[in-house]
Order: C-alpha cells, then structure tokens, then sequence
C-alpha cells in the first residue's frame, strides 16, 4: 500500500470516528435530563466539534505538504508559547529575550527540519537559546526575579517549541524501507496521544471513581487512566500496518506514547496550577488553550522520536 | 502601503500578536453611539480596543490619537488614518485651552463613536492613574451618548514604553456596562468614579 492509500484509510477511519461522536453527542443532548449532565454534554459536543477543525486543518497541511505541515506546527508553538508567556511573570528587560523566543527560535527550530539539518535541530535550543535568552534579559540590568524569570521563560520555550517540534521532526528520519512515508508516522504519534487523551476522558467519566492525582489534576481518575490507556495501545497496535513496525513493536510503541502523554498531562497541569490558571487559554473551544491539546504530545514526542531514531534508522 | 494597511489586515496582525478577545463584563456590547474609555499602557491599546468592537460599531467608532505621535509621516501615519480613520488630537498642555477638544465635539456631533485614554498618557502599570478632565467636559456636552468603561489587560507587558515591536500575549478587552449619569455630580467625583469604573474590570 502507498502512502496515499495509508492516509485515506486512515482519515476515513478518523472521520467515521467523528461522525460517531457527534450522532452519540446529539443523541445524549436529547436524553439530557439534569443540569449537571448537559453542561457535560455540551462540553463533549463542542471538544467533537473542535476535533472536526483540527482534523480539517490537519489533514489540509497533510495534502499541501510537508512545508505546510512545518509551518502549521511553527503556528501550534507560536500559540503554545503565547498561552505560556501570558501566564508568566515577565519584566520589561525580558522583552528582548521574549522576541528572540517568538521571531528567531521558532522559525529557525522549523527551518532546521525543514533543511533536513538534524545535528542542530537537536541542540539549537538546549545549547544556543538555552545561552542567548538570559544573556539578553541580564542586559536589561534588572536583577529582580532574575533567575525565575529566566527559568519560566526557558521551561516554555522548550516545551512549547523544542518539544512539539518533535512531532514534525519525525519527517527528517531515514527509515529503510519505509522512504516518504515519514508524516503517517507523524499521524500515528497524534492519533495515539489524542485518542489517549479521549479515551481516557470517556473512561473517566463513564467508570471514573478513584483520583490518580487530585491536587495537580482532579479530573484523572484511575479508572479513566487504566481503561483510556488500554484502548488508546489497543488502537495503536491495531494501526501497526500505517507504520514501520510489527505489531508487537506498535503496542510497544504506544503503550510509551500513552505513558508519556499522561505524564505531560499531568506536568502541564501542575505547571499551569502554578502560575494561577485552570486552562491554558480559550483558544479551542472546549478544550481550551492550543497548550492544553498538545501537553501531552510535548512529552510523548521526544520520546518516540528518539526511539523511532535508535532502533529503526 | 495605503493599499496592504487596510482595517482587515490591522485586525489580523491584531489578534495574531495579542489576540484582543472581547468580554463582556455583566453587560452586552452597547449599540448606541458611545465613548470607550480604557486605561492606557502602550501604544498597542487604540489599535487593540478598536479591534475588538464588534465590526458594525468599529466602523462607526473613532479613536482619538495624539498628533505628536500617530501624525509622524510613516506608517502610523497611514495606520492612523486609513484603517483607524482617527480623530488627531494636540497633547493637552496648560496654553492650549478648551480648543484642543473641538475635533472630538465634531466627531461626536457627526454622529461617530470615540476611543479615548482619560489618563492622557502612558502608564507602566496595571491599573490607570488619575484622569484628565476631558471626559468630564465631552461627558457633559454630550448627555446622550453612552459612557462604556473598558479595561485592557497584559498589553502593557506586550508593549512596554520604549519598544517598538510588541511580544505576542494574550490580552482580554473588558467592556463594562454604560457609566449611570449622576445630576449635578461635581467634576472630581465623576472623574474618580469613571476611573474607578475602569479598575473594577480589572
């Protein structure tokens, strides 16, 4: 099968998925009869009806190609990074550093997958931002909060752009056997992270009774976590023929990105509960914030692209 | 450059940059020719209220601007008077009396709505200083025309005095409801009440 086969399928898969969810949406909304559960049901009808726009907007940077696909996640950093530095305690002397952040990083961190330059993909932001943007913010000659200030301004630049990055990163590996097919494995990341995050919500909601982390998190319920963690390998398992893996290195495989995507969750919240917020912002409704969709794909990314690089290339 | 700085491409830039996402703070956006009054830290603030009027009052909403500074050659100049379409006002200084207000009377007999910063000039912090007299005055002129406090928060920090370029952040315009008229209320008491109007949406 090529890869425009691969990506048919799947995207009929993900469609008739979404058309699921919204005729079972509908259909809650009319058998409705407290309060409390239809602000639940329209909350889980307005998520569905933002993952009809992300799947649209996705799939459209899919077709027009990979420099689209790199421009639309420099787009998910900019707005990640946005919501992070909104909530942060900045000063005037961290303006130029907070540039530097949205105009040269991201671009440049993007440039470099897109120039295929994989050595200083990997180290532009731990090594070169990670030196630059205190060295600018000092010349500010405010010292009040210093190393605070840096340390938050560091800790959203590298979720938000080194880590998301990752994701579209996926396209500069050489696997054999498996030459330009590179953005399913892409997808496969998503597609798993996400349908963890869902799952896991609907598990959660449906059996949810024991917290797993209430202080940091109170909507995860182990229940949610266990039962939302199985479907979401189960799903990734049963998609190994999009990838380049056997099926046991595909349940393998999702089961790490299922893992990592619930520790991001969980970091994120704690990150965000910390600087005095509940959502990242308002970005996606429903959802909320472009960060809230993507904490857990900024600590499963790294992490699977690694793997894919060691044992596949 | 008159043909790229149009008002869609201002908004654009607008909420790509800072967002400028109205809220409605216990009230509904008002319909009937008004003057917005907000709290004033940099020069995102016109731009960004503007922004965030819904489109059938922004088109017949003027900001007021100061000449010294939206007037320059360049583009501010353009931005000032092909997508704002603002009313360019002398700074206040003590010589200058009454006459500096006759454009905003104009515009207001003319029928448009204003945007305009009490405090008369910039603030580094997050609540506004005290505020200048004129609103006072056009308050008075004009007793039909609704009073709607605004309160613009983070554009400070987007934009702070001395920058030219602002830091993308997410900014939340927040419309209060129309300041009630008082009778006979003195001058100062009107004033310290619009302000206080303004710190409430805080």
């Amino acid at each position: 099968m090529t890869a425009n086969h691969k990506f048919f399928f799947l995207m009929g898969g993900v469609l008739a998925l979404l058309m699921l969810a919204t005729a079972i949406g509908a259909i809650l909304k009319v058998r409705a009869t407290n309060e409390g559960a239809l602000a639940t049901i329209d909350n889980l009808n307005a998520r569905t009806r933002a993952w009809w726009v992300m799947v649209f907007i996705l799939a459209i940077a899919f077709v027009l190609g990979p420099i689209a696909t790199l421009v639309m996640f420099a787009l998910i950093s900019y707005f990640a990074l946005r919501e992070f530095i909104t909530l942060t305690p900045t000063r005037p002397s961290d303006h130029v550093s907070l540039s530097i952040a949205f105009f040269i990083l991201i671009p440049v961190q993007y440039w470099l997958i897109g120039s295929r330059w994989y050595g200083l993909f990997s180290i532009f932001i731990p090594v070169y931002g990670f030196l630059l943007l205190p060295t600018m913010s000092c010349l500010g000659q405010d010292v009040e909060n210093f190393l605070e200030r840096c340390a938050k301004i560091q800790w959203g630049v590298v979720i938000a752009i080194y880590c998301i990055s990752h994701a579209p990163a996926l396209m500069l590996l050489d696997i054999p056997g498996f030459e330009g097919q590179n953005a399913l494995l892409m997808f496969y990341l998503l597609l798993v992270v996400q349908m963890s995050d869902v799952m896991q919500y609907v598990f959660g909601k449906l059996f949810g009774k024991t917290k797993v982390a209430p202080v940091v998190s109170p909507s995860k319920t182990v229940e949610g976590l266990v039962g939302g963690g199985l479907a979401a390998t189960a799903i990734g398992t049963a998609m190994w023929w999009i990838t380049p893996f056997t099926p046991l290195q595909a349940a393998g495989m999702s089961f790490v990105i299922v893992v990592m995507g619930f520790l991001g969750g969980l970091v994120l919240s704690a990150v965000k509960r910390s600087l005095g917020a509940k959502d990242w912002g308002s970005m996606i409704e429903g959802h909320g914030g472009a960060l809230d969709r993507m904490d857990s794909v900024s600590f499963a990314a790294p992490i699977f692209f690694h793997l894919v690089r060691y044992f596949l290339t | 450059m008159r043909l790229i700085v149009t008002p869609r491409v201002l908004i654009g830039c607008v909420r790509f940059l800072v967002g400028a996402t109205p809220r409605y703070v216990n009230s509904e956006p008002v319909t009937r020719q008004a003057i917005y009054f907000a709290n004033h830290s940099s020069h995102m603030d016109t731009i960004a209220l503007w922004s965030a009027l819904p489109s059938a009052q922004r088109a017949q909403t003027r900001p007021v601007a100061a000449k010294d500074y939206w007037g320059k050659p360049g583009l501010r100049n353009v931005i000032a008077r092909n997508a704002l379409n603002a009313v360019l006002v002398e700074r206040a200084t003590k010589s200058a009396g009454a006459s500096i207000i006759r454009p905003l009377t104009e515009a207001l007999k003319q029928g448009s709505s204003l945007i305009i910063f009490p405090e008369g000039t910039r603030r580094a912090e997050r609540l506004p200083g005290p505020f200048k007299g004129g609103l006072h005055l056009l308050a008075r002129m004009f007793p039909d025309v609704e009073l709607v406090p605004v309160y613009l928060e983070n554009l400070h920090r987007s934009l702070p005095k001395g920058f030219l370029m602002p830091v993308p952040m997410i900014c939340t315009v927040r419309f209060g409801a129309p300041l009630p008229r008082i009778e006979g209320e003195a001058r100062e008491d009107f004033l310290n009440r619009a302000r206080q109007a303004v710190i409430d949406l805080s």
